[in-house]
């Protein structure tokens, strides 16, 4: 489903710090399955994921999706695809605060300009989904570490995205909280959803809801 | 369409949303912003009637006054004078004026004491201005004694009240007949204040002007052009009232586009960064911002414009009266004619919305271009 | 369910709308009685051959500006500012200017 071919990315290029995060990536991602990339920090786990999810441009390098190169195209394309086919849940959760729950559920949302009612009860039913309906009204400040996550999730499914991305999804989690993450994991993939995380957490890498490692060492592979 | 509506509606609710976090802040904005919409938008109105009331007034008033000055001051015409412009062609008719000034130490107030050229009030009797009546408590019918600058005193009978919509005009009028005046003032026999003319050809008053002149010296025409024009630039926008508030309002204006520019919060660059990491373009996040700056300033211009046009209108503006009444004891009380063209309204519009809504933005297009993978990285 | 900020902020753009329409039909309601007071104000203007307008009536030059002698008003210059507050809002007559731009320009030449 996705192809990454030769992916370099660099930072702070052709100044006196400049940085490679990834130099030469090839890799081929298979549509409904569970794939997490694991290795320590600083070897590119996360910038791969940006590239992947259509945050970030390589700086050289191609990436197909469904065997079409989106590498090269407009910022406003990007994110056409970024909003429609990816849903992000961040390591931070990074929600807007003094918003309801309701209301970061749904902002995803908003540049497609659905109808309002329509919206409204997708996003009640995500949250219902996820034990978090009597919290909607709820600034999301006010919640805990783990219902802010599953706002988060829930936000990451507003547009139905063909694939999940998650950085780190178990940082700030206990093991309880780990566990009821791949729960939900397990039953997006159930769903049929593809899922791309990020991890150095034993608790996921060796979950039965991961179907595939991918190691990364210095902005390259090393081994499945 | 339908879309679009519907997406524009989903921005403003964000942004709404985004304000109503600090709500006390934003409508204290709003309402600063208001505030100062309404001293503008009061200045223009006021002025703006005020100086059509002053074009359509004084439409009427004489063509040509000819003052003669002596030593560089207003000084009396003396006998004689008025015969020799009935020489000058071009005039078809000269009128000696007789009025003067009266400081009334009761009231301590100025009087304009005027022989009206027709219907003058009898021997012992006058009509009187009606802020001026109310001032010392008159009504028709009543006495009223003066102390004339010889030390005499007068004793008159007040005929008349001027009607009180007339005080803009009248309010310090004192008409008497011109046995009384000459008596009053002990005005010489044969002398006037000054002489209204009227000029038969309209097109001809400058060379008449000139003519005048030239044959009297000493003579000062003042055309009837020139007495409007005097109140053309009546609190014009760049008379000291009106830039001052015009300067505070810029200077405001520079503060909170300063404010916004230098002060975009590390918060609120961060939340630019995840709504664009999670499906907003940079044109979202701008729009989103634009009517953030749009609706805040809309709304206060309205707030604004509304409470200036009853402060004018219904209440004679009477935030403007300290300054226009001075150190005057009189102070006429007047309505004016309604005045809203949509030339004020646009301009008073587009100098309190645009620059608003142009600092709100500004700014944030430097933040919209931050990558969207920042939210990625903490 | 609370209804949305904007069906909200819409209610009071609204209200704030109909302030303005109802403005204007207010000053439509008003011209006419006070276009007519108007006229009685320049009827008595032409009557008694009145020349200046009665707002300030602190001093001689200020009652009527029109008619005040050249050296009365704005006395040191004629732009510096008045001893009284309605220097603020009326200029000098403009017709007084071109009398007094002689006199300007000797007193900065040095003598």
């Amino acid at each position: 489903m996705i192809q990454l071919t030769d992916i370099h990315k660099a930072f702070n290029q052709g100044q006196h710090n400049e940085y490679w995060a990834l130099s030469g990536i090839d890799l081929e991602l298979e549509a409904r399955r569970v794939t997490a990339f694991q290795g320590p920090s600083g070897s590119g786990k996360t910038s791969l994921l940006t590239i992947v999810g259509c945050l970030a441009r390589p700086t050289r390098g191609r990436v197909r999706l469904h065997g079409e190169d989106i590498s090269g195209l407009p910022e406003r394309f990007l994110t056409e695809i970024r909003r429609r086919t990816f849903g992000f849940v961040f390591q931070q959760f990074n929600l807007i605060r003094g918003l309801s729950a309701l209301d970061n559920v749904m902002l995803p949302a908003y540049p497609e300009g659905k109808p309002h009612a329509e919206l409204l009860q997708r996003a009640e039913v995500l949250l219902a989904r996820l034990q978090l309906g009597h919290r909607r009204h709820a600034r999301v400040e006010w919640l805990s570490g783990g219902e802010q996550q599953r706002v988060a999730i829930a936000r990451a499914l507003i547009n139905d995205p063909e694939v999940i991305i998650a950085d780190e999804p178990t940082a700030n989690l206990d093991t309880t909280l780990s566990k009821q993450f791949l729960a939900i994991l397990e039953e997006l993939s159930g769903e049929g959803r593809t899922v791309l995380l990020t991890s150095h957490d034993p608790l996921v890498i060796k979950s039965s809801a991961v179907h595939r490692v991918v190691g990364l060492r210095d902005g390259r592979l090393c081994g499945d | 369409m339908r879309p679009w509506i519907e997406k524009q509606r989903y921005l403003i609710d964000y942004t709404l949303a985004a304000l109503a976090r600090r709500k006390a802040r934003n409508l204290g904005l709003l309402a600063v912003y208001a505030l100062l919409v309404f001293m503008l938008a009061s200045v223009s109105l006021f002025g703006q009637a005020l100086r059509q009331e002053a074009a359509a007034v004084l439409a009427d008033s004489p063509e040509v006054i000819l003052q003669r000055l002596v030593a560089g001051r207003h000084d009396l015409i003396p006998p004689g004078y008025l015969e020799k412009i009935g020489r000058i062609r071009g005039v078809q008719h000269q009128q000696g004026r007789l009025w003067g000034y009266y400081y009334d130490p009761v009231s301590k107030a100025n009087y304009t004491l005027l022989v009206p050229a027709a219907e003058a009030p009898a021997p012992g009797h006058l009509r009187l201005g009606a802020t001026l009546a109310r001032e010392r408590g008159l009504q028709a019918g009543q006495p009223l004694s003066l102390r004339s600058y010889g030390g005499k005193l007068f004793t008159f009978t007040v005929d008349e009240v001027l009607p009180a919509s007339s005080e803009l005009i009248s309010a310090d009028l004192v008409l008497l007949g011109e046995a009384d005046f000459r008596a009053f003032f002990d005005y010489p026999a044969g002398h006037y204040t000054d002489i209204a003319l009227s000029v038969a050809n309209p097109q001809e008053v400058r060379n008449v002007a000139a003519k005048l002149s030239a044959a009297l010296p000493d003579a000062r025409p003042i055309l009837r052009e020139e007495m409007r024009r005097t109140y053309a630039s009546l609190l014009d926008w760049r008379e000291g009232i009106a830039l001052a508030l015009l300067a505070a309002a810029l200077l405001a204006f520079a503060i909170l586009a300063w404010e916004k520019a230098s002060g975009l919060s590390a918060d609120e660059r961060r939340e630019i960064g995840i709504l664009k990491a999670i499906g907003w373009e940079t044109g979202d996040v701008l729009r989103m911002k634009l009517w953030e700056g749009l609706l805040i300033s809309f709304s206060a211009f309205l707030l604004g414009l509304v409470g200036a046009y009853v402060h004018v209108f219904h209440f004679g503006a009477r935030l403007f009266e300290p300054v226009l009444k001075g150190w005057a004891v009189l102070y006429p009380r007047f309505t004016l004619v309604p005045q809203l063209d949509g030339l004020q309204l646009f301009t008073l519009f587009f100098f309190t919305v645009v620059p608003y809504t142009a600092a709100v933005l500004v700014p944030i297009w430097r933040a919209a271009i931050i990558d969207p993978d920042a939210a990625m990285r903490g | 369910m609370t209804r949305r900020p904007s069906a909200r902020f819409g209610a009071f753009l609204a209200v704030l709308l109909l302030l303005f329409l109802s403005m204007l039909a207010d000053a439509r309601r008003l011209a006419p009685p006070r276009q007519q007071e108007q006229a009685a104000r320049a009827a008595l203007v032409q009557q008694l051959g009145l020349s200046d307008l009665a707002l300030f009536t602190e001093a001689r030059y200020t009652r009527h500006l029109s008619l005040a002698d050249l050296h009365s008003p704005f006395q040191d210059h004629p732009l510096a500012l008045d001893h009284f507050p309605s220097g603020s809002v009326v200029p000098p007559p403009p017709a007084r200017l071109p009398h007094y731009a002689p006199l300007d320009r000797e007193t900065t030449l040095p003598d």
